[in-house]
């Protein structure tokens, strides 16, 4: 049997990878990068960056930011919450997750984006948990009715007592992190338990251009100790925050996230990290961020080669449109970018479910775009040679009169072959009008309302969900909180 | 060059956004004696004006605009001495307090508006982004300034322009001052709802809206 080939995008010459890695690595040494945290400056001096201690500047030469490439895995395992299935993070297997995090809904009935509550985010874990081709959750949704100084812990408690697979998720606060990564222990069964089964990644963005911020950099050195994957997600704006050109930007992008990689590195060496991103075409007209743009595509599946040339897991943010209803926008903005992040072989790919330049979440998009993602897995698997011969044999004694249809071979091929249709129309016109002209959007609401119905909780033991309780409920009494949002399973 | 020719050179250097000719047209100006308020009235501010309608007209983006308006604060960093020495007001535009609310780091929308007001004659205190509250009314009570321009990014801190006009509400100072806002989530429903005296989407509209509000200025 002759291999199939996994289809794959390229979209950089393999010389341009190495000069733009080259002149990333070049820019850590001469230029250096801003990190406004004095733990990290601490521990990057000690292991032989040059640090200017007045400007918070750190110059990171070639040896040792190939030293901390070296000590980084190639590719990460995350476990759901019983620990049973894995996921692997690398090579170029693909998993989707919804685009994170939002602070509105997309509300079906009045079609306007309005603040999200904690009922929407109890919705948004539900109907996630049920969308197979979401591999992993995020914590997609910043709900208004949650203080501020607990949303981070909130939104991953809340995730943990609703939903059973892998996070994705990120600190709001230096402060944050640890009631965070109590929760996950608490569902693993222990710290070094978690360690050996992440069970969550946390994203840390730097500042473009060239700079951490204590938060992020205290996420990185905090993730590392534990063990826990930090997705680095460098966003330059092209002209704006980083240069107007794709390579430009892709220099930066390099720059940025080997800082990143190599601050996870000298606090743990061998701690998991991702190299990720957001970056965006910044729209000269409107000064906004397009996540839709085909530019902020190439960049995204750029910088996934160049990781992979890094040997590192990768993530990007695509599958996402910035239309601000589920319109033709939408749906090709998100479907070009699903297609695009996939063939490029980007491991950890953010977006379904989001609109409106990453503000915005949509429970019909997510329905929607979860059907995206099944073709997609689809066109990765791409074509096999079945068997051997591949068709002769099936044409012995062929008639004008063979029906194909009844054919056992077709029996046999067609469900392996082809996925069945999700919620596109493929009615023959009369039918379509018979059966009320329906919408996809109008179909993927009555998908939501079935989904959230046939919904069932994650069988999280009794004893888990009272450390959970217990763990939140102490870290709101901290924050001066004593009443969270009331919600229901 | 005389002085049609070094006007109309102004202006070219203002709408090509050339912070170098711009600088040292002013220069030769200053040199051959002109009357610097003239200059600017005659030579600079059309040059700035004929860039707000390349972008009203969709000619120029973002690059365009802020090179333009760059151009701009160069040609006055060489004028402004000379209109100070003679007693003209140099920002006869008036003052403005602009900043990003708190909890919000985004800037470069507000810098933005920054950069077309000060190009428009105005003049700007800028304090940066995630500004306290108290900070815009101090900096305001300060410089004299009776315009202020709040922005914010996220819809999670935009509540703190309606906080705002509280807390000036509160001081007893609402009369006093006018309060425009903008970013992305903003809206002229939202500056309405709020009690703001204005909204603008974009910097040129922005100067639109200043104008617009000054006394005799037709709003």
């Amino acid at each position: 049997m002759i291999a199939t080939r996994r289809p794959k995008l390229e979209l950089l010459n393999g010389n341009l990878v190495e000069k733009i890695v080259d002149e990333g690595l070049t820019l850590l040494e001469r230029q250096g990068v801003w990190v406004e945290n004095a733990e990290a400056l601490d521990l990057l001096g000690e292991a032989g960056a040059v640090i200017e201690r007045a400007s918070q500047r750190a110059r990171l030469g070639r040896k040792l930011v190939e030293a901390c490439l070296a000590s980084t895995p190639p590719s990460i395992r995350l476990y759901d919450a019983a620990g049973e299935n894995e996921y692997v993070v690398g090579g170029d297997e693909v998993h989707f997750n919804p685009g994170s995090a939002a602070v509105t809904i997309l509300d079906h009935d009045t079609q306007e984006e309005r603040k999200a509550a904690t009922r929407d985010l109890v919705d948004f874990y539900k109907l996630v948990e049920t969308l197979e081709h979401l591999h992993f959750q995020s914590t997609g949704l910043i709900s208004y009715d949650v203080p501020s100084a607990i949303a981070d812990c909130y939104r991953l408690y809340l995730g943990l007592r609703l939903s059973a697979k892998p996070f994705v998720t990120g600190t709001f606060r230096v402060e944050g992190f640890k009631p965070m990564k109590d929760c996950l222990a608490a569902v693993r069964g222990g710290e070094r338990e978690l360690r050996l089964k992440p069970l969550a990644i946390f994203d840390a963005c730097p500042s473009p251009p060239l700079k951490w911020s204590n938060l992020t950099t205290q996420s990185l050195v905090d993730c590392a100790r534990a063990g826990i994957p930090s997705e680095l997600i460098s966003m330059g704006m092209t002209g704006a925050t980083s240069l107007a050109t794709i390579s430009g930007t892709l220099v930066q992008h390099v720059a940025e996230n080997l800082c990143g990689l190599a601050i996870c590195q000298v606090a743990a060496p061998g701690s998991p990290v991702i190299f990720g991103g957001s970056p965006s075409s910044f729209d000269m007209r409107k000064g906004t961020t397009p996540m839709g743009a085909v530019e902020t595509m190439m960049i995204d599946a750029a910088y996934a080669q160049i990781g992979k040339f890094l040997k590192l897991p990768t993530h990007a943010y695509m599958a996402l449109s910035d239309a601000k209803v589920n319109d033709p926008q939408a749906g090709f903005e998100t479907a070009l970018g699903a297609v695009l992040g996939a063939l490029a072989g980007v491991n950890v790919i953010s977006g379904p479910g989001m609109l409106d330049f990453e503000s915005a979440q949509s429970l019909e998009k997510l329905v929607i775009d979860d059907g995206i993602c099944a073709m997609v897995y689809r066109l990765l698997d791409g074509i096999a040679q079945r068997e051997d011969p591949i068709a002769l044999d099936k044409f012995e004694g062929f008639t004008p009169e063979t029906k194909l249809l009844a054919h056992p071979h077709t029996r046999q091929w067609y469900r392996k072959e082809h996925i069945l249709a999700g919620l596109a129309d493929r009615d023959p016109y009369e039918a379509w009008v018979t059966a009320g002209r329906t919408s996809i959007v109008d179909k993927a609401h009555t998908d939501v309302a079935r989904r959230l119905e046939k919904y069932v909780p994650p069988p999280l033991g009794a004893d888990v969900r009272g450390e959970l309780d217990r763990i939140m409920a102490a870290y709101a009494r901290a924050a001066g909180i004593d009443r969270l949002p009331v919600w229901e399973l | 060059m005389n002085k049609a020719e070094l006007l109309k050179s102004m202006r070219e250097a203002i709408v090509a956004g050339d912070r170098g000719a711009a600088a040292s047209l002013a220069a030769e100006a200053v040199r051959a004696g002109l009357d610097p308020a003239e200059v600017v009235e005659t030579g600079y501010v059309p040059g700035i004006q004929r860039v707000g309608e390349l972008w009203e007209q969709g000619e120029y983006f973002l690059p365009e605009l802020i090179s333009s308006a760059e151009a701009m604060k160069s040609a006055m960093a060489v004028l402004e001495p000379e209109l100070r020495s003679r007693r003209i007001e140099t920002r006869p535009g008036g003052r403005i307090v602009i900043g990003t609310v708190e909890g919000d780091i985004h800037d470069i929308g507000k810098n933005l508006v920054a950069s077309m007001l000060q190009a428009a004659g105005y003049e700007v205190f800028d304090l940066g982004a995630d500004v306290k509250l108290e900070r815009f009314i101090e900096e305001a009570e300060k410089t004299g300034a009776r315009t202020i321009c709040l922005s914010a990014l996220l819809t999670t801190t935009m509540s703190n322009q309606k906080r705002f006009i509280g807390l000036l509400r509160e001081k007893g100072l609402r009369e006093k001052y006018r309060v425009l806002v903008g970013g992305a989530p903003a809206s002229r429903k939202w500056a309405d709802e709020i009690g703001a005296d204005g909204y603008a989407e974009n910097a040129v509209a922005a100067v639109k809206l200043v104008k617009s509000l000054e006394p005799g200025g037709g709003a």
